[in-house]
Order: structure tokens, then C-alpha cells, then sequence
């Protein structure tokens, strides 16, 4: 019965949007889904740009592409193109990226510590310096603050630098930069000057990497005014986001996640971008919604299994946009399933949970059945020792425990 | 003279003011002395530094400026520093830049423009003395003293007026404000509150013009960035950082200190423990150069040659101009910062400090008259008439000229609209998509509240 309520509810979400053009026999999901058509992946990701108002041109086309989970390597190709896909793992889906758009325009820079030869500690820059030369691909001293502030000079005169930070943390030294320059010279050059900088790095909490180097600087950099921030999760939105934001006039923060780097998944091989402004719905859902970005969303996926199992419907979605929020997807999902819950691993007090649950308040209070819980990583410097690090952020059988209480 | 010797000195007299610099203050504009601006300093540290680095490449860079320069000096005749349009045309800039900030005391004083203003009265040689040699391509950039900048690079003295006056037909529509003024018609790159965030921007600005040349193949593109800043900064990480980067590159940038010997009540020597600032250039691999910031002839000078070396590509230089402000920090210092009592050691006995007092106190006013006398104006004044290059009523034109022009600017801010309601959210994002979607699915930016001003982001 399950099942089949489930497959009514996801059909009747794919088709509440007229303008959708995707086909729904590409829709793939789980074998034991009864909307599912072709079997094979474990989640259906359902691009969300299936939407009435928006200017058309600022959507790709729309295909559906199977998500992989990090257990789970993905066989099917669901490219609705004819070209098979390829297959990759995240780090260089962001390198394919960043090469399509150097290649794509000679204002296209890189500047990091250890970017050029060293082909970047993530490798996500593995090969561009040879290719692109060591001034194009600029490996830079160990001073943050002057070389973010100098793509920041760069920007302004014409390059479109992509700045990575070795790890976010890091970035914390280029604070200064990031907030008077990056954010506010547009504003306060009257317009004169632009800042199509993207600044970049992995963050998070990784395996006992310490308290240092285990940041989630997008709750610091959220309040500035002028930038916006995205959280890439899966090899498809890595790319998609990475060629997104060095298009993009306006300043960018692209945050990864150090454990994300060897995700694998095929994706299309034509160009695509992923738009900066919009959310990705995971799994539609009827029960309740789950926000939550970066790798929070497989702590999720995972204990959505579990939670399916037990006969809950959530929906899930992987915001992406941290800063602005597609308040129009998240609105339409609450509005269904009136119940809110929300996974990020940004610390309790200011995250990015924090600012989402006052929106989600300020705009759909009178959509709620039950107060919204959000479910952060805890008020505590990153310990060393696993045991504890596991305990500082969120699980997925907290998650679980937090629908079963949320749904009651 | 160093730190040392002069906290060595402390106890018996007062502090030397000038421990910088030998120049000869009394006739500026005539002979200038060959050894008054380098005293050995690269040289020596050029020595001592060889073995551990690339000697071909600092060498290179370290003798060819004081090579050049000594040269020019021994061989210039003292009159014929410049022409006569020259002359005319470094005298009106310096007189805009005087005028202007004394316009805009009164303004503030009356109420027409409010918050940190920074004046530069005074310290008019450097900002002309370098700025005039530069092409409209090329950048400046600033801090929050940073109107005479904007006047020099040519920016009408109207917008700078009106963005003082925070009008929307301000240089930048009101939203910078006095520390924030940009131009990109003029390249003028800011504008900055903070200390030292300026200069890894102007560092930018120059890695754009090295990659224009070498990555875009722009062959001809050799334009310069000049970054002004203060003694203060020079202690700050991101001047140190840049140096490194900008020597590492061979940046065309040209690192100008206006040490004007205090950093609001904060003596330079008080808060630096090596205060000879050009000294800190060899240590990252360019010249330092040192010249009195009072002269504008020779700020000019050490300008071309510094400015020369970055189009031909040779690299950065660091050229510390000593001046000084005649008023205090910002409109809201009473400038009694620069007072006796404020650098006495604490544990000096009531005797002593009474002494270091009245001594102070004296060497104090002493400073101020001392640089009074030296004021650029007054110098340039007095040498385009003493060397027949202008007449008393060519510079009375130009004097009133200026006046007019800033009157003139005073009007027009006067009259300008201030910004209205809608302008609040226009320039937050260059691509206003950046709100965000909406919960009616609709992109913020094309919501009719918006572009009144008064949505709520």
C-alpha cells in the first residue's frame, strides 16, 4: 500500500508541472518503487528546473540523471541525449569543468596554493597547468588573504579568476577580502566594477581531520551582502555549478566537501550547467521534507532506506543554493508535506540551518503542521578521536528518529 | 638612525623627527644632493643578500634604479626639471587637490556630508608628482585618503563632490562615500576603509596587465598600477604579502608609502621597528627608493623612473615618500593626538616627563612649522618663478580657475538629487539573479518591490 501511495504522490509531483519537459520514461528510480520504469539506480533525481514562470533560456535541457549514493556505483545511463555519458568521479567532474570553461574563454584563471604543479592537493586542477601554463593555472604563496584579494584586482580588471582555498578553512586568513571586496565593491563602486571571481575549496568535516581543517565556513560567509554561496554534492551539480558560477558576473563561493571528492557517476557529454539559484529535488515525497546540501545528503539517502522501510514518504531535497535559497522549491515541498525537517552539518548556532529554518518561517508558517526541526552538527570544535568526531555531526539514525518524532 | 638609538636617545632629548632622511630642507627645488635618496641602503642589502638568491635576477633589478637615477641626478641642471606646460599643469593639480580639500572641511563642518572624511592637505606632491605621469589605462589605488587620488587620475571634481555629498550623480551614485571612490573610466580601482586591503587588489590589477601581455598575447599592453597606502600599513601582513607576490611575478605595480609619520596618534616610530620603510622593499627583491614627499619635482623624478621600470616589464619598486598631513587623521580628529604628552614612558618620573613634556610640546609645534615651511606648493610656487617658467599672474589664474571649478562642484552636489528609495538594491549583484527565487517561483530581481527599493531581501 505503501508503495502505491508512494507512486501516485511521485507521479502526480511529476506531472503538477506543465512545463516539464522531461520524459517520464527516463525516470529511473529504485526497484522497489512502483513509479519507477527502469530499474537499476538507487535514487531518481528529478532536475527541479520543471517549472512554470521561469525565463526558459535560463534552463538547460532537462534531463533526469540517476544519482549515485556513495555506496552504490550507478550502471544506467539516464541521459535523455544520445551519447552514452561517462562515468567520473567528482573531483574531475570539477576539473572537466574548469577545463571546459578555460578552454571556452582565455579570462578563465586559476590561483591557489599548489594548484599548478602540484596539480592541486585534491587534484581537482590535475593537468591544467600543463595545458594551460603556469600563469593561467598560477600556483600562489601560502598568503590568503593577498592572493584572494588579488583575484579579487584580477576580477575587477577584466579575468575571471577561480580562487581555491586548500582546504575552507584556510579562507577564514582572506575573511577581510571575502567580505570588504568580494562582496561589497560592487555596491559601494556604484555598479562600476564587477567580481566575477569563484572561490572554492573543500570544507566540511572529513575522517578525523581535526578541528582546523573540519570547518564549514558557509555559516561564516553567509551574512555577506553581494555573494552568493553554493554546495555541490553529486559529480552532475559539481560540474554543472563549477561552469554555473565562472559564467556567473556575481561572486560565487562553490563549497565541496572533502568526502565527496570520489563520488562516482556518468554524466552527460554535452555542456550543461546547473543553475545557481535553484535546489535539486532528491526524492519527492509526500511525508515530510528534508533539506539539507553537501554530504549531509547521503547521511540522508541513507536514512531514508530505512525510514522508506518503516512506511515514511520523505521527500528530500538537496538545496545546493546556500545563499539565496530557492525558497520556490522548498516552498512547493512544504506546502505539501507541512512538515520540515532540516540536515546540515553546520554547527547549531548561525548555520546555514539556522538562517534556512527563519525563512522557511517567515514564508510558510501557515504551511506547517509542526514546528520545524533542524538537525546541525554540535556547538564543538571537530574532535580528533572518531568515536567523537561521529558524535559531533548528524546521523542518519538521528535522522530517522527525527522524522519518527516529526511525524507523529 | 633605527628604533634603537632612538629609544637610546630618549632619556637625554627629545626625539629626533626626521631620522629618515639627510635631504637637504632647505632649498628643495635646487641641487638636488645625488646621495639624498638611496643612503647606500639597497646596495648594502643587495650585498648581503646575493648569496642566498638568484643574484643575476636581483641585480638586475636592485642597480639598474639607483644606477639610472644617481644619473639623472648628477647630470640634470637644477632649472630644467620640466617645462613650462609641465610646471603649470603640476601646480594646478596640486592647487585642485588643496582647494578641494578645503572646500570640503567647510562642507563637512556645515553639514553637508557626514561619517570619516580624510583630507590630504598637504601631502598634494605625491599624488601629483606620480599620478600625472600616468595613462588613463593605467589603475590607482587608494585608501580612504583617497579624494586627491581620485582629483589627479581625473576624476571631475563634480562626482567626487557629489559622492561626498552622498547625491546620486556621485561617482558612485552616493553608495561609497568619501573612502570608497572608484571610476572605472578612470581606473581608479578604490577607495578602501581598511588599511592594506587595497593593495592585493592593486597587485591584481597588475597580474591582469602581465596576463593581458602574456597570456592573451596583448602585446602592447604595458599599463601600470600604482598603489598609495601609509606608514601604518607597512605593518600590516598584506603589504608585506604582496611585496613577496608582486617581486615573485614581476608585477608592473609601483608600491607608494605616503609616510606622513603618523597613523592618527600613532608615531610611526612608536609602532615600527625598523622605520626606514624603503629598506623592506631589497628584502623581497625590489628597490626601495626614499624621497621627500614635500618636493614634487622629485617625486617626479623617482615616479618616471619607478613607473618606467614596471612598463618595460622589470618589475615592482617601493618608493617611500616622506610628507605630512597638515590635518588631523579625519575631519573628526582634533588632531590632538599629536600631542606632548601622549609618547612618555610611563615610568619616567614626574621631572622627566615634565621636561619631555615641554621639550615635546616644542619639538611637536616644532614639526608641524617644519613641515609648513616645506608645503609643496609653496615650493613648486617659488620654483617656477624663481627659474622664469611662470608668471605670479599665470599661477593667480590657475588659483582662480580652481576656485572656480570648485565652487562650481560645490553647486552642482548642492543641486544633485540625493539617491531615491529604488536605488537601494540596484548594484548589490552585477546579475541580480543572485536574490534568488521567490516562493512564487519568479526570480526576486523581477518583482516590482524590487526594483522600488523596497523589497525585503
Amino acid at each position: 500500500m505503501a508503495a502505491i501511495f508512494q507512486g501516485v504522490g511521485a507521479a502526480a509531483a511529476l506531472s503538477s508541472s506543465p512545463s516539464n519537459s522531461f520524459d517520464s520514461k527516463k525516470f529511473v528510480s529504485s526497484p522497489c518503487r512502483s513509479f519507477s520504469v527502469r530499474k537499476g539506480a538507487s535514487f531518481a533525481v528529478v532536475r527541479s528546473d520543471g517549472r512554470v514562470n521561469l525565463n526558459p533560456k535560463s534552463r538547460r535541457a532537462q534531463q533526469l540523471i540517476s544519482n549515485a549514493v556513495a555506496t552504490k556505483s550507478d550502471s544506467a545511463a539516464a541521459s535523455s541525449s544520445s551519447k552514452p555519458g561517462h562515468e567520473l568521479l567528482l573531483f574531475e567532474a570539477l576539473q572537466e569543468g574548469l577545463e571546459e570553461e578555460m578552454e571556452r574563454d582565455p579570462h578563465v584563471c586559476v590561483m591557489g596554493e599548489d594548484v599548478g604543479h602540484y596539480g592541486g592537493s585534491y587534484k581537482v586542477t590535475k593537468g591544467l597547468a600543463k595545458k594551460f601554463g603556469d600563469l593561467r593555472v598560477l600556483d600562489t604563496p601560502i598568503a590568503e588573504n593577498s592572493f584572494t584579494g588579488m583575484g579579487i584586482g584580477a576580477a575587477m580588471t577584466g579575468l575571471r579568476p577561480v580562487v581555491e582555498g586548500m582546504n575552507m578553512g584556510f579562507l577564514l586568513l582572506a575573511f577581510n577580502q571575502i567580505s570588504n571586496n568580494c562582496g561589497m565593491l560592487h555596491y559601494t563602486s556604484g555598479g562600476q566594477f564587477t567580481i566575477p571571481i569563484v572561490i572554492r575549496g573543500p570544507g566540511g568535516v572529513g575522517r578525523q581531520l581535526g578541528a582546523e581543517h573540519s570547518q564549514r565556513l558557509e555559516s561564516y560567509l553567509q551574512s555577506i551582502p553581494g555573494i552568493q554561496m553554493v554546495a555541490c554534492s553529486t559529480p552532475y551539480n559539481a560540474k554543472g555549478l563549477m561552469k554555473a558560477a565562472i559564467r556567473s558576473e556575481n561572486p560565487v563561493i562553490l563549497f565541496e566537501h572533502v568526502l565527496l571528492y570520489n563520488l562516482k557517476e556518468r554524466i552527460p557529454d554535452e555542456d550543461y550547467i546547473c543553475n545557481l539559484e535553484e535546489a535539486e529535488m532528491v526524492r519527492p515525497g509526500e511525508h515530510v521534507t528534508i533539506l539539507t546540501y553537501s554530504r549531509m545528503r547521503y547521511h540522508v539517502m541513507q536514512a531514508a532506506k530505512t525510514l522508506v522501510n518503516k512506511g515514511y514518504d520523505p521527500e528530500i531535497i538537496d538545496i545546493r543554493s546556500l545563499k539565496p535559497f530557492d525558497l520556490y522549491t522548498i516552498g512547493n515541498s512544504v506546502k505539501k508535506t507541512h512538515h520540515v525537517l532540516i540536515v546540515e552539518e553546520c554547527m547549531r548556532t548561525g548555520g546555514v540551518g539556522a538562517s534556512l529554518t527563519a525563512a522557511i518561517t517567515e514564508n510558510f508558517n501557515d504551511y506547517l503542521d509542526a514546528p520545524i526541526m533542524c538537525l546541525s552538527s554540535q556547538d564543538v570544535p571537530t574532535p580528533y578521536a572518531g568515536t567523537l568526531e561521529e558524535v559531533t555531526i548528524v546521523q542518519p539514525a538521528q535522522i530517522v528518529k527525527a522524522v519518527e518524532q516529526l511525524c507523529q | 638612525m633605527n628604533g634603537a638609538s632612538c629609544a637610546a636617545k630618549i632619556s637625554t632629548q627629545p626625539f629626533s623627527l626626521n631620522p629618515t632622511s639627510p635631504t637637504s630642507h632647505d632649498n628643495p627645488l635646487v641641487s638636488p644632493k645625488p646621495t639624498s635618496l638611496f643612503l647606500g641602503s639597497t646596495r648594502k642589502l643587495r650585498l648581503s643578500s646575493s648569496s642566498k638568491l638568484n643574484l643575476h635576477r636581483r641585480s638586475g633589478t636592485v642597480v639598474a634604479v639607483s644606477d639610472v637615477v644617481k644619473q639623472k641626478k648628477s647630470k640634470s641642471t637644477p632649472s630644467l626639471l620640466i617645462t613650462k606646460e609641465e610646471g603649470l599643469e603640476l601646480y594646478e593639480d596640486m592647487i585642485l587637490g588643496r582647494a578641494f580639500e578645503d572646500m570640503c572641511a567647510q562642507m563637512y563642518y556645515r553639514g553637508k556630508m557626514f561619517g570619516f572624511v580624510h583630507l590630504y592637505n598637504g601631502q598634494e606632491a605625491v599624488s601629483t608628482g606620480f599620478i600625472k605621469l600616468l595613462k588613463q589605462q593605467d589603475s590607482v589605488v587608494s585608501t580612504y585618503r583617497d579624494h586627491v587620488h581620485a582629483l589627479s587620475k581625473g576624476v571631475p571634481a563634480r562626482a567626487v563632490m557629489s559622492e561626498l555629498f552622498g547625491k546620486t550623480t556621485g561617482c558612485c551614485r552616493g553608495q561609497g562615500g568619501s573612502m570608497h571612490m572608484f571610476s572605472r573610466e578612470h581606473n581608479l580601482l578604490g577607495g578602501f576603509a581598511f588599511i592594506g586591503e587595497g593593495i592585493p587588489v592593486a597587485t591584481g590589477a597588475a597580474f591582469t596587465s602581465k596576463y593581458k601581455r602574456e597570456v592573451l598575447k596583448e602585446a602592447d599592453c604595458d599599463h601600470v598600477t600604482l598603489a598609495f597606502f601609509g606608514d601604518g600599513t607597512c605593518n600590516n601582513g598584506q603589504f608585506f604579502e604582496c611585496l613577496n607576490m608582486a617581486a615573485l611575478w614581476k608585477l608592473p605595480i609601483v608600491f607608494v608609502v605616503e609616510n606622513n609619520l603618523w597613523a592618527i596618534g600613532m608615531s610611526h616610530l612608536r609602532a615600527t621597528s625598523d622605520p626606514q620603510i624603503y629598506k623592506k622593499g631589497p628584502a623581497f627583491g625590489m628597490p626601495g627608493i626614499h624621497v621627500d614627499g614635500m618636493d614634487v619635482l622629485k617625486v617626479r623624478e623617482v615616479a618616471k623612473e619607478a613607473i618606467g621600470r614596471a612598463r618595460r616589464g622589470e618589475g615592482p619598486t617601493l618608493v617611500e615618500c616622506e610628507t605630512y598631513r597638515f590635518r588631523g587623521h579625519s575631519l573628526a580628529d582634533p588632531d590632538e593626538l599629536r600631542d606632548p604628552g601622549s609618547h612618555l614612558n610611563p615610568f619616567f618620573s614626574q621631572v622627566q616627563k615634565c621636561h619631555l613634556i615641554q621639550c615635546r610640546a616644542a619639538s611637536l609645534a616644532a614639526e608641524k612649522a617644519h613641515y609648513a615651511a616645506r608645503d609643496p606648493i609653496t615650493a613648486l610656487k617659488k620654483y617656477l618663478i624663481e627659474n622664469s617658467l611662470a608668471s605670479e599672474a599665470d599661477l593667480k589664474a590657475i588659483d582662480k580657475k580652481i576656485d572656480e571649478v570648485v565652487e562650481d562642484a560645490v553647486e552642482f552636489a548642492d543641486e544633485s538629487p540625493v539617491p531615491s528609495r529604488s536605488q537601494l538594491l540596484e548594484n548589490v549583484f552585477a546579475d541580480p539573479k543572485g536574490f534568488g527565487i521567490g516562493p512564487d517561483g519568479r526570480y526576486r530581481c523581477e518583482d516590482p518591490k524590487f526594483t522600488e527599493g523596497t523589497a525585503h531581501v
